[in-house]
């Protein structure tokens, strides 16, 4: 380079020369840019023109309505109710400082639900309304509605809250709906359904479980929102559809007054039809007003609830586990029948049967006893013999075929089947966890243990009742909870000789010389047979009073499995009344009230007005009271 | 150039062509902003078509400045911007914030933008000075290098990033004609291309975000990269006819921010399509084209170097642009001069139009001299 002499000829070259590098260089860039604009413009045109169209419409769900839940005969069970309520629009909403002081005078709010609409409009987006309040009272609608001119936002609206006209007595049953929270929201993949304020979805019971057939199809209204919210206009609306309607067997008659025969007592009933295995009630006490829980539940009328010893949160039906105690001696009298013992076979009980060093205790001295006698007067002696001479290996498969320890194909978010416990299983436990089982091999005194319903053997009362239901018709049905059904299912395989003797202990138990002579129904041509039961909360001996008194929670529970009318079973079932210290004193004439209902409503509810003036109002008032007491603590707490 | 026996000789003088051209491109922006703001003159069309008409008018009135005029306010023009970025600059450090312009009563002024075309004729000043021969020698490069970087590092305090850029590009595009050696403009690319990850830790976080977005405009839909997504789905759903003026939805439902300054040519490609894209893209290259023609045609080595930055300027403001919607390059915030809202961006371009024509009308008086 140093040789070379640059002269302005040389400059003028090279100018020349980087002229036309650099016009190449611009020209290059526009080509580029055509090209570029002709991609996006032509070639990618169909994407970007679908996401302009997507930004541009956007579709405001219209809540679909609510499906109806109807009984066996078309009563409602869960209905939807007009309701009005009020929401605030954020967009609309140019003077937030005077705007919500002034609604939350109009609709008496609390500061809390304030502090609640005040964050939520914090974090909303848009045309998204904010909920204000639901379910309002006609005045305050109407309060807010001829004012809506000065409160710039605010939108009242008509609407529908879901209402239960059974209250509590369907609680545990249909379960309750309420808004979704964003675990949910989250597990329906983003529905922005969800969002809409006054939409609500299944919770619990059969409201969460027949979600996808109740909730319908939501419609909407189409609009064209700027970026920041704005309507514009509005487009053609695409229609809802409302949710299907569920018919289920329950006979929202027989549940209501089931419910209320509990009275203050907690336990379960289950009546099926023991023909088609429709269940016609599935009573679970106490249990909450589904209609309160529905518009939200407060945090002390939670806490009050899931801290009753009566446990009203929890479906006894389904979800909590016994021990049946005598309940199911028809069903090992079958197993015994079935093993080649002759029912007219006598065993001497002198107050209990002795085993090795160890004495099992009967509650009576029978003396001499055979199978009819045993199970009408429930003679412990007579089944820790019999058992013990076949072995519980053989009476296990009979409980497992009469439902116990079965897990039903029903529409309810959970089971607890509880344990019909043998050798394997107790093997297998013993495997899993030394520590809970002591012995891994069976030994006759857990026979005896579960050959009168106690031990191992845990099972649900919704499995008592099928049990009995089998027993009564000899089929092999299945609980329905959906549907009314006219088709029996095909028998069990029992020999009917077999079952005629049971049937006939089970009727003496009632009608003859037996544990529940005083639940006979009060028909002269309809008789009950069934069978009582005692489950023990504490072993034998552990208090003075065994189970029979003292406190509460320590007292015996009373079961009574049973099925009517006795010469042509049609309805069996099962009641529970937990620590009502003995099937005959507490389940029996639960049993039998129900049972009379089903055969004569007003002579049922009769007897069960004069009941309820002694427990202090119906259910109705009773729920409506202890809500006002919560009402009032969480008042006083605030 | 219109030769007619009617029309007065100064008028029939002016650069015809050139101004219908620029006026074309103006008239058309102002539909694009009278349709952005939903088919009203107001708030911006109005006052952008003020602004344009009286920046059109400084630049024909500038037409009439002689060579030697230009020439010796080239320096001083250069010391009073510098002055000003640094009083800018100052202001900021006060007012502890970005600060880009002064306030000068009624007018805002952004010095920054002044130093486009003074850039551009300062070193086309200096590169005149320095004899043939000497050229390649270090005495013709750090004087350069130096006037041009210190507006650049004044400008890139600011923090304007895009302004920068281009300032640096207009005086790098001087130099490079004015026949400095190649290794000058090889090596700071490649220096770029291996410090650029350095040099990305001392970034603003604004900048830092908006080079991330466009490097993956997908990772953030909804927050930086939501400019150029919405941006592309404006050009892009336009297609080859557009969807017709004032219906954009795009822009007119507020989806594309920025429409109607820096996302101008989104707006437009919108209603107008790609007809339209390709229309304007055609339009700016032609102006560009005549000034390099002045570039070729011009006579001393002043009016060569100047004309050909100057162009270049014009060049880079668009092409910054263009490349920034459509997704090709980071989002810097360079407007489209002459179509988008605001009068910094048709001042410069103004200036650097007026410029040329008169580096121009100098071409032909010496040739009628001649």
């Amino acid at each position: 380079m140093k040789h070379v002499r640059l002269t302005n000829v040389h400059q003028s070259i090279t100018f020349s020369r980087r002229m036309m590098l650099l016009g190449a260089a611009e020209a290059a860039v526009g080509a580029l840019m055509i090209g570029r604009l002709g991609w996006l413009a032509v070639a990618q045109n169909e994407k970007y023109q679908l996401l302009s169209e997507s930004n541009r419409v956007q579709l405001i769900p219209v809540p679909p309505r609510r499906g109806w839940i109807i009984d066996r005969n078309g009563k409602p069970i869960a209905i939807n109710r007009a309701s009005f309520r009020v929401d605030i629009i954020p967009q609309q909403l140019t003077d937030a400082k005077t705007v919500i002081p002034k609604v939350a005078e109009l609709l008496k709010l609390d500061a809390d639900d304030v502090e609640r609409i005040e964050d939520d409009l914090k974090t909303t987006r848009g045309f998204r309304p904010v909920p204000v309040a639901d379910n309002v009272p006609y005045e305050h609608y109407a309060a807010i509605t001829v004012r809506l001119p000065e409160l710039p936002g605010v939108a009242a609206s008509r609407g529908f809250t879901r209402y239960y006209p059974a209250g509590a007595a369907v609680g545990q049953l249909v379960g309750y709906v309420g808004t979704a929270n964003s675990t949910e929201y989250e597990a329906e993949g983003k529905n922005p359904l969800l969002l809409v304020p006054g939409v609500k979805i299944g919770k619990e019971g059969l409201e969460k479980t027949l979600e996808q057939t109740l909730r319908g199809q939501p419609g909407g209204q189409r609009v064209e929102v700027t970026a920041r919210g704005k309507i514009v206009k509005e487009l053609d609306p695409k229609p809802d559809r409302s949710g299907g309607t569920v018919q289920l067997a329950i006979d929202a008659e027989l549940q209501e007054f089931a419910a209320r025969r509990m009275g203050e007592e907690s336990g379960s009933c289950v009546i099926l039809d023991c023909l088609t295995g429709d269940i016609l009630a599935l009573v679970s006490m106490p249990a909450y007003d589904p209609n309160s829980f529905s518009d939200g539940v407060g945090r002390t009328e939670w806490k009050t609830l899931s801290e009753d010893p009566r446990k009203p949160l929890l479906n006894k039906v389904l979800n909590a586990l016994y021990p049946p105690g005598s309940t199911i001696k028809p069903m090992g009298a079958l197993a015994l029948l079935e093993h080649g013992i002759d029912p007219k076979a006598h065993v001497f009980c002198g107050g209990g049967y002795q085993l090795g060093n160890r004495f099992f205790r009967c509650l009576g001295r029978h003396g001499s006893i055979n199978m009819h006698r045993a199970i009408a007067k429930s003679c412990n002696t007579y089944f820790y013999a019999m058992s013990n001479r076949i072995g519980y290996d053989k009476v296990a498969p009979m409980a497992r075929r009469l439902g116990l320890g079965e897990k039903f194909d029903l529409p309810v978010v959970s089971q607890n089947y509880g344990t019909v416990p043998d050798s394997e299983w107790k093997r297998r436990k013993f495997e899993q966890n030394r520590r809970i089982v002591e012995r891994p091999d069976w030994t006759n005194s857990d026979t005896l243990n579960a050959a009168i319903g106690q031990g191992f053997l845990i099972v649900n009362p919704l499995q008592l009742a099928v049990m009995s239901a089998r027993i009564a018709s000899g089929r092999d049905l299945q609980p329905l909870l959906l549907g009314v059904h006219k088709t029996s299912p095909k028998l069990i395989g029992l020999d009917p000789k077999h079952i005629e003797t049971v049937h006939h202990a089970m009727w003496e138990v009632v009608n003859g010389d037996g544990t529940a002579g005083a639940s006979r129904l009060p028909f002269p041509d309809i008789q009950m047979s069934g069978k009582t039961g005692t489950a023990q909360v504490r072993r034998i001996g552990a208090s003075a009073s065994r189970g029979q008194g003292g406190e509460w929670k320590y007292r015996d529970h009373g079961l009574f499995v049973f099925f009517a009318p006795s010469d042509k079973p049609r309805y069996a079932g099962a009641v529970v009344i937990e620590h009502g210290m003995g099937g005959a004193r507490a389940a029996a004439p639960v049993a039998k009230d129900v049972l009379t209902f089903l055969f004569d409503r007003a002579k049922a509810m009769q007897s069960l007005a004069a009941l309820e003036q002694q427990w202090g109002g119906t259910l109705a008032e009773r729920t409506a009271r202890r809500a006002a007491a919560i009402k009032a603590a969480a008042a006083a707490a605030t | 150039m219109i030769t007619s026996a009617i029309i007065p000789r100064p008028l029939a003088r002016l650069p015809w062509r050139l101004i219908f051209l620029v006026t074309g491109i103006g008239g058309f922006g102002l539909l694009v902003l009278y349709s952005a703001a939903g088919g009203s003159m107001q708030p911006w069309a109005m006052k952008q078509g003020m602004i344009f008409f009286f920046f059109l008018c400084v630049a024909i009135g500038m037409s009439w400045m002689s060579e030697s005029t230009i020439k010796s306010l080239t320096f001083p023009v250069y010391a009073v911007t510098l002055v000003m970025l640094i009083a800018v600059e100052l202001l900021g450090f006060v007012g502890k914030g970005a600060q880009r312009w002064l306030d000068l009563g009624p007018i805002r002024l952004q010095p920054s933008e002044f130093m486009k075309p003074a850039i551009v004729l300062t070193l086309a000043r200096f590169y005149e000075l320095v004899p043939a021969g000497e050229i390649r020698r270090w005495r013709a490069i750090w004087p350069a290098l130096a006037l041009l970087g210190v507006p650049a590092a004044l400008i890139i305090l600011q923090p304007d990033l895009g302004t920068c850029i281009m300032v640096v590009l207009c005086g790098a595009t001087v130099m490079f004609l004015a026949g400095l050696p190649w290794w000058l403009f090889a090596a700071p690319v490649a220096a770029i291309a291996v410090a650029a990850p350095v040099a990305y830790q001392f970034l603003h976080p604004y900048q830092r975000r908006r080079i991330d977005t466009f490097l993956d405009p997908e990772s953030d839909p909804l927050g930086s990269g939501y400019h150029i997504a919405q941006s592309k789905i404006a050009i892009g759903s336009g297609g080859i006819w557009g969807k017709g003026f004032l219906r954009g939805s795009q822009s007119h439902l507020d989806y594309l921010p920025e429409g109607h300054t820096d996302f101008v040519f989104s707006s437009m490609a919108e209603e107008w399509g790609l007809v339209g894209g390709i229309a304007l893209i055609l339009a700016f290259g032609a102006v560009i084209r005549w000034g390099m023609k002045v570039s070729r045609n011009a006579r001393t080595r002043f009016s060569q170097l100047a004309a050909a930055g100057l162009s270049a300027t014009i060049f880079y403001y668009v092409s910054i642009n263009l490349l920034m919607v459509m997704g090709l390059a980071p989002v810097v915030g360079v407007p489209l001069p002459l179509v988008s809202f605001g009068g910094s961006a048709v001042m410069t371009v103004m200036l650097c139009l007026g410029l040329l024509m008169a580096l121009e009308r100098q071409q032909r008086s010496t040739a009628d001299l001649a």
